[in-house]
């Protein structure tokens, strides 16, 4: 699972992970948090409302890593493991944030609310702003602001499972193996959910690519 | 050779990008884009859309204070 954003920290192979995290190694366990948990944000993200929600769930998530890796069969990678822990916190805590918060308080007033559950607040982008623009865009080929924010909108006008996919494949470059482990799908079904979230975001990017047309 | 009709390209494009068209589909996918401006655009704006969402900034890490409660917890909890 490539990390776009960090430093490329090649971590040992899973099985001396583990071992270490058994061991009570703290390095190893200071690895994991830097290398996983901003991937773990976005992805939860997905699921709730505010970023402050976002790093409940992923601290959660980690709590219960620490708890539940004695017993960590490795039947899947640790990473999927990991971040399957993360999807199933963030699904709860975000059906609780639903029934607990009143859509007008929570949401912009005049959004349609005629899906089945609203889309999260992520409209705003990340606070972080100083990430060069060009380091990720070949070409010196610049990913304007207005891109973004276009993105950042249709990201939150999918239906949640299309924007869970598309933010692992997509946006953190997760295999589709990887991804159909971490939600528990079939391969046809995250193909499925892909190409709709594609489609539909494509769809919002339309007349920004037509403007910039040389 | 598979025939692709505009309609069928547009719902097949994402398996396209993902390798899972067979060689002849394949053929007749590359076929269609050669000969067809709008489906060309089409298959152009969403290798576009797929690297745009790969070049989004990262998110913020997690703030110093909840990794070093993180990493307290995990030292007490594993203490040997």
């Amino acid at each position: 699972m490539p990390d776009r954003e960090e430093t490329i920290v090649r971590l040992p192979p899973d099985d001396d992970v583990i071992a270490a995290l058994r061991a009570g190694d703290e390095a190893t366990f200071a690895a994991l948090l830097d290398a996983w948990s901003r991937g773990m944000l976005r992805v939860a993200r997905s699921y709730v409302a505010t970023r402050e929600i976002a790093e409940e769930v992923v601290q959660d998530t980690w709590l219960a890593v620490i708890g539940a890796i004695d017993a960590f069969e490795g039947r899947s990678s640790l990473k999927t493991w990991v971040f399957r822990i993360l999807v199933n916190t963030a699904k709860k805590r975000g059906a609780r944030e639903r029934r607990t918060v009143p859509w007008s308080s929570a949401f912009e007033p005049g959004r349609a609310q005629a899906s089945e559950e609203p889309p999260p607040a992520l409209g705003a982008p990340p606070v972080d702003r100083s990430e060069p623009l060009s380091r990720a865009v070949p070409e010196g080929e610049v990913l304007a602001s207005e891109a973004r924010e276009r993105i950042w909108q249709a990201l939150a006008e999918l239906p949640v499972r299309q924007r869970t996919v598309i933010i692992l494949r997509d946006v953190e470059g997760c295999t589709s193996e990887e991804v159909c482990e971490i939600l528990d799908i079939s391969p046809a079904n995250q193909r499925v959910l892909l190409h709709r979230a594609r489609t539909a975001v494509r769809g919002r990017l339309e007349d920004y690519f037509e403007a910039v047309r040389r | 050779m598979k025939r692709f009709s505009c309609a069928e390209l547009v719902e097949s494009v994402t398996a396209y990008l993902e390798g899972d068209l067979d060689p002849a589909e394949r053929r007749g996918f590359d076929e269609h884009v050669r000969c067809c401006t709008s489906c060309a655009h089409h298959v152009s704006t969403m290798r576009a859309t797929v690297d745009a969402l790969g070049g989004l900034p990262a998110e913020p890490p997690l703030p110093p204070g909840a990794r070093a409660r993180l990493l307290d917890a995990f030292r007490r909890a594993r203490r040997p």
